[in-house]
C-alpha cells in the first residue's frame, strides 16, 4: 500500500486525469452499448482527433512558457489550402507539396515569432492578428474548395492505414500487433534504463515495485489498444505513426533538452531565467517557429481528411488544443505542464467527440458537454493542487 | 521611572500576566516531512514574544497554523486564544478574532495606492461605491500611526521595503488587531529603517497590542522581546524570560542551534593574488527615468582569492551597479569596461557575463533568483545547463548528481533534491540560489545579501563556504547591509553613496564609523580623496 502511495505520490494530478479517462470511457462504453471501443471506433477516434494532439504539443510549449497561440487553427487553413493549390493548380507532386507545406509554417512561425520575441507585442494580440490575417488569406486562396480527389496517397495519410504485409492471425491485423509489441518493449526498457542510470549515480529510486506495476499496467493498455486496432478495418492508421513520432519527440523536448528546460524556467519565473543566462527572445522566437511548424503538420492532416482544401478548415482549432492543455492539467500561468498529461487531455476530447456522435447528440448540445468537462478538469486540478498543500 | 532599580516593584509589564494566546501540542506534517512535531506556545498579553530557530525549523508554519493559512483539521492540537479554543478555517477567521500575519514574503499590491492597500478588501464605500475622501483621510490617520508621511495615493511600487513593510502593520492596525504576528520584519531593512520598525513595535505594546515576532537578528531580539520562544527540529526547546534570565545572544545561539558556537566568522588567512575583474568609469541610468544616473562613474578592482565588500545604504546603487555589470540585467545607456585578466570582456547579456566567469546571486530570491514552481534539481543547474548537457540534451542523472553534492555539501534541509523549491523554508531557498552560482564555476562571484534570513548556524556555513572560494583562488564580491558582516569576512570595502564610490578601506584600517561616514557622503560634499 504505502509503495503504491508512493508511487501517486507527487503525481495525484497526473493520475487523476487518467482515471478521468477511464471514467469517461467507461461511461460511454455503457452508454453506447459497446460501440465506442468497436474497432473501427477506434480508429477513427484517432483519425479524427490526431489534429488536436499534434496542436496541443506546440501549444503546451506556448502555455508552459507564459504564452497563449490563437492562430493555430487560421494557418491550418492557410496552409492546407496553399497545399492544396501546389498539388492541384500547380501540378506539384504531393510529396513536394508536404515539403514546401512544412517549411511555410516554419515560415509563418517565424513571423509570428519575429512579433513576439524582438518587438515585445503580446503573444495574445500577435495571435490574435495572426487568427484574422491567416483566416483572410485562406479564404482569399482557396475559395469555397479546392478538391484533392486525384492525389490519393495524400488523402491516404488521414484515411488509410499502414499496407497489411505480415497477414492475419484469428482476424488482427499482425503488423498492427507487432508495432505495439514493440512499443511495450521500448517502455519497458527506458523505464528500466532510465531507474538504473539513477541508481547508478547513488541517487534515490522508486522501488522497483512501483515500476513493475505501472509498467504492468501501461503494457495492458498498450496491449488492449493494439488488439482492438488490429482488429479495425485496416489496422494501424498511417496518422497513428505521425501522432506518435510527435508525441515522442515532444515528450522529449520538453523533458530532457535545453530547450524544454528554459521554457520551464520561463514560465516559472522569466526575470530568474533571464538572470540565469537564458536568452529569452531567441527561446520565444523558436517556441512560435516550432508550432508554426506543428499547425503545418495538422494541416497536412487536416486537408487529407476532409479529401479537399476548405476556406474555413481548421476553424476553432486553437481552442481545442488549448482545451486539451488545461484538461491535461498544464497551469494557466505558465511553468507547468506535461506532453504526457496534455495528451490525455486530447483523449478526453476525443472519447467526447465521438462517444457523443455514436449517441447521435445534437452538435449544440456536445459543445455545452465539452465546455462542462473542461471547467470541471480545471477546478479539479486547482482543488487537487490546494489539497497537496503547495499554496 | 524609579522603579526600575528597585527589583521588587511592579514591572511595567506583569510577570504573571493572563495569557492572550496558548498553542497547544501542535502538529503538521507535509508529504515526506514533519515541519512541527507537539510543539507548545504561550504568549502573554501585552508582551513582545520572539520565536527564533534555525532556517527549517518550522516558525512560518507555525504562525501560518496560527492565522489560518493552514485551516483547522490540516494539523493536530487545538489553540486557545483569549481563554476560548479556536478553529480559522482561513486568514479572514483569525483576522475577524484580531490575529494578523505579516508574511515574510510582503502581500501587497505593487500598482495599488498605499490607501486602496490598506482598505484591501475591506473598503471605505457606501453601497458599492468606495469614498475617496473617507478613504484617503483614515489613511492618513492611520500612517501617522505608523510614522509614515508618504501620501496616501503613492504607489506601493513607488516606495521602498521599509516603508511597505509599515504599509502592512498600518493595515494591521485599521482591522483591530490584538495579535501582531511579523515573520522576519526586518530581514530586507537597513538599520535604520529596522530600528523604526522596531520602535513601533514597541509603541503599540504600549497600547496593549501583543506581538510575536520571528527573526534572525538576535540583537534585535535582545533588545524588544520580552519572552522568546526557541524552536529545533520542529520542536519546542525552551521559552526564555529575557529580562529575567539576562539573556545573552550567546544563551540565544546555544538554545537554537544545541551546540556552542565559537566565534561568528571564521577565519582565513588571506592568499591574494593578481587582479582578476576590472570595472572602469562604470555608469548606469535608471531603466525608467532615463536622465537620472543610478551609478555614476564607479571603479572597482577585485583579485584572486580576495573578498571584496560593497557597502552603502539602501538606494545607494549597490545592486544596481552588481546587476548592470552582470551583462547589463538593470538599466539602460550603460557606459564603462568591464576588464578582466586583463581583457576587455564587458558583457553585453547575461549569458556572455556567464560565459566570462562572471556570476551574480541576487538578493531577491523569489524574483530573481529562484523557479520555484520546480524541483532543488532543475534550480541548481539552472545556470549551468551546459555542463550537464550535450548537444542540447540533459543528462538528466548527471544533474541529479550535482544537486546531490550541493545539497549535502551546503546542509541544504530537503529529503531529496526532488523537493519543489517552493516548499523549502526561506534559509534553504537562500542556499539553493548560492548552489546554483557556486555551480557555474565562475572566477567571480558577486554575492548580493547572501545571509538575508539565514540563521546564525547557517550563516557560519555560508561564511565558511564563501572563504573556501576565496582559499580557491575565486575573487568575491560581497553586497550587504550588515556592516559586521562586511568587516569581519572582507578584505578590502568600498563604500557607496548615490551611485559613487565614495570610499575604500583596507580591513586593518575598517570599522563601522569610518564606513559609515563614506556611506552617508552626499553627492555635492568634497569628495575625500579614496585611500
Ligand atoms: N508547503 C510545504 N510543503 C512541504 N514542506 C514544507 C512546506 N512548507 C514548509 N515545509 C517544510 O517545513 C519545514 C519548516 O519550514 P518553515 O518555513 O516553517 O521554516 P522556518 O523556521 O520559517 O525557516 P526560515 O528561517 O528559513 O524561514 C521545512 O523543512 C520546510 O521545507
Ligand atoms: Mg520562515
Amino acid at each position: 500500500m504505502s509503495a503504491v502511495k508512493q508511487m501517486l505520490g507527487g503525481n495525484i494530478r497526473q493520475y487523476g486525469i487518467v482515471g478521468a479517462l477511464f471514467a469517461i470511457v467507461l461511461i460511454f462504453q455503457f452508454l453506447t452499448d459497446g460501440k465506442l471501443l468497436l474497432p473501427n471506433n477506434v480508429a477513427s477516434l484517432i483519425q479524427q482527433n490526431a489534429y488536436v494532439m499534434i496542436l496541443a504539443a506546440g501549444m503546451v510549449i506556448v502555455i508552459i512558457a507564459g504564452h497563449i497561440d490563437l492562430s493555430v487553427g487560421s494557418i491550418v487553413g492557410f496552409i492546407g489550402g496553399v497545399v492544396a493549390i501546389m498539388m492541384q493548380h500547380w501540378g506539384w507532386p504531393w510529396w513536394l507539396a508536404i515539403l514546401a507545406g512544412l517549411a511555410l509554417g516554419a515560415v509563418v512561425g517565424t513571423w509570428q515569432g519575429f512579433w513576439v520575441a524582438y518587438v515585445g507585442v503580446p503573444a495574445f494580440i500577435v495571435t490574435l492578428a495572426g487568427w484574422l490575417a491567416f483566416r483572410g488569406l485562406a479564404i482569399l486562396l482557396v475559395g469555397v474548395t479546392v478538391s484533392i480527389g486525384t492525389q490519393p496517397q495524400f488523402v491516404a495519410i488521414s484515411n488509410g492505414s499502414i499496407a497489411n504485409f505480415l497477414g492475419y492471425i484469428d482476424n488482427r491485423d499482425v503488423v498492427t500487433l507487432v508495432i505495439g509489441a514493440l512499443v511495450i518493449a521500448l517502455m519497458v526498457f527506458s523505464q528500466l534504463r532510465s531507474r538504473r542510470i539513477m541508481q547508478s549515480h547513488g541517487l534515490a529510486v522508486e522501488p522497483a515495485v512501483a515500476v513493475w506495476a505501472r509498467l504492468a499496467v501501461l503494457t495492458v493498455l498498450v496491449a488492449f489498444f493494439a488488439w482492438t486496432l488490429a482488429g479495425s478495418r485496416g489496422g494501424t492508421p498511417i496518422v497513428l505513426i505521425i501522432v506518435g513520432i510527435v508525441i515522442v519527440t515532444y515528450s522529449f523536448v520538453t523533458r530532457r533538452t535545453v530547450f524544454g528546460r528554459n521554457v520551464y524556467a520561463m514560465g516559472g519565473n522569466l526575470q530568474g531565467a533571464m538572470l540565469s543566462g537564458v536568452d529569452t527572445k531567441k527561446m520565444n522566437f523558436f517556441i512560435f517557429v516550432n508550432i508554426g511548424f506543428l499547425a503545418s503538420i495538422a494541416a497536412v492532416v487536416t486537408t487529407s481528411k476532409a479529401g479537399a482544401a476548405v476556406g474555413s478548415a481548421g476553424n476553432l482549432y486553437e481552442l481545442d488544443a488549448i482545451a486539451a492543455c488545461f484538461i491535461g492539467g498544464t497551469s494557466v500561468s505558465g511553468g507547468i505542464g506535461r506532453i504526457s498529461g496534455v495528451m490525455v487531455g486530447a483523449l478526453i476530447m476525443g472519447v467526447l467527440n465521438i462517444g457523443l456522435s455514436i449517441l447521435q447528440v445534437d452538435p449544440a448540445w456536445q459543445q455545452v458537454l465539452k465546455g462542462l468537462v473542461l471547467l470541471l478538469a480545471v477546478a479539479f486540478d486547482l482543488n487537487a493542487k490546494r489539497r497537496a498543500g503547495t499554496r | 521611572m524609579s522603579y526600575t532599580t528597585t527589583p521588587y516593584s511592579a514591572q511595567p509589564s506583569a510577570p504573571h500576566a493572563e495569557t492572550i494566546l496558548e498553542m497547544r501540542s501542535i502538529t503538521k506534517t507535509f508529504p515526506g516531512v514533519i515541519a512541527l512535531q507537539d510543539v507548545n506556545l504561550a504568549v502573554r498579553k501585552g508582551e513582545i514574544h520572539a520565536i527564533c530557530g534555525e532556517n527549517g525549523a518550522g516558525k512560518s508554519t507555525l504562525m501560518k497554523v496560527l492565522s489560518g493559512v493552514y485551516p483547522h483539521g490540516t494539523y493536530d492540537g487545538s489553540i486557545v486564544f483569549e481563554g476560548s479554543p479556536v478553529q480559522f478555517r482561513n486568514i479572514r477567521d483569525s483576522e475577524h478574532h484580531g490575529i494578523v500575519i505579516i508574511h515574510q514574503e510582503l502581500a501587497l499590491s505593487p500598482y495599488l495606492s498605499i490607501a486602496e492597500n490598506l482598505f484591501l478588501g475591506n473598503e471605505r464605500s457606501s453601497r458599492g461605491v468606495i469614498d475617496w475622501n473617507k478613504t484617503n483621510a483614515e489613511a492618513t490617520k492611520l500612517l501617522a500611526q505608523v510614522g509614515l508621511k508618504d501620501s496616501p495615493e503613492t504607489r506601493i511600487y513607488d516606495i521602498g521595503v521599509g516603508k511597505q513593510q509599515l504599509v502592512e502593520i498600518a493595515k494591521a492596525l485599521s482591522k483591530d488587531v490584538k495579535l501582531l504576528i511579523l515573520d522576519e520584519p526586518t530581514a530586507a531593512l537597513n538599520d535604520e529603517d529596522s530600528a523604526h520598525l522596531l520602535g513601533l513595535i514597541e509603541t503599540l505594546r504600549q497600547r496593549g497590542i501583543t506581538s510575536i515576532i520571528i527573526s534572525h537578528k538576535l540583537a534585535e531580539i535582545i533588545r524588544i522581546a520580552d519572552r522568546t520562544t526557541v524552536i529545533r527540529d520542529g520542536r519546542t526547546i525552551k521559552t526564555l524570560d529575557m529580562k529575567a534570565d539576562a539573556v545573552t545572544e550567546e544563551v540565544l545561539i546555544r538554545s537554537m542551534v544545541g551546540r556552542e558556537m565559537g566565534s561568528r566568522f571564521p577565519t582565513r588567512t588571506p592568499n591574494i593574488g593578481s587582479e582578476v575583474l576590472r570595472v572602469e568609469d562604470w555608469t548606469v541610468h535608471h531603466p525608467i527615468q532615463q536622465d537620472r544616473k543610478v551609478v555614476d562613474n564607479a571603479s572597482i578592482t577585485v583579485r584572486r582569492g580576495e573578498v571584496v565588500g560593497l557597502a552603502g545604504l539602501m538606494g545607494a546603487g549597490r545592486t544596481e551597479f552588481a546587476m548592470s555589470v552582470f551583462g547589463r540585467a538593470y538599466g539602460t545607456r550603460i557606459t564603462g569596461r568591464v576588464i578582466k585578466d586583463g581583457k576587455d570582456v564587458t558583457p553585453h547579456s547575461v549569458g556572455a557575463a556567464i560565459d566570462v566567469g562572471i556570476a551574480y546571486a541576487t538578493e531577491d530570491r523569489k524574483r530573481y533568483g529562484l523557479n520555484l514552481l520546480t524541483d532543488i534539481k532543475r534550480n541548481i543547474a539552472s545556470a549551468s545547463l551546459k555542463k550537464v548537457s550535450k548537444y542540447g540534451v540533459v543528462d538528466g542523472g548527471a544533474e541529479a548528481k550535482v544537486a546531490e553534492r550541493y545539497r549535502t555539501e551546503m546542509n541544504i534541509k530537503a529529503p531529496n533534491v526532488d523537493v519543489v523549491t517552493g516548499n523549502l523554508s526561506g534559509g534553504n531557498q537562500q542556499k539553493v540560489v548560492l548552489s546554483k552560482w557556486i555551480y557555474t564555476d565562475a572566477d567571480v562571484l558577486i554575492l548580493d545579501e547572501p545571509t538575508r534570513g539565514i540563521d546564525v548556524g547557517a550563516k557560519y556555513e555560508i561564511y565558511t563556504i564563501i572563504n573556501d572560494l576565496a582559499s580557491a583562488g575565486k575573487a568575491i564580491i560581497m553586497i550587504s547591509s550588515e556592516l559586521p558582516e562586511l568587516l569581519g569576512m572582507c578584505d578590502r570595502i568600498y563604500a557607496i553613496s548615490e551611485g559613487r564610490v565614495t570610499g575604500e578601506v583596507l580591513r586593518e584600517d575598517a570599522n563601522e564609523e569610518t564606513l559609515m561616514r563614506y556611506m552617508t557622503m552626499e553627492n555635492d560634499t568634497d569628495q575625500e580623496v579614496a585611500r
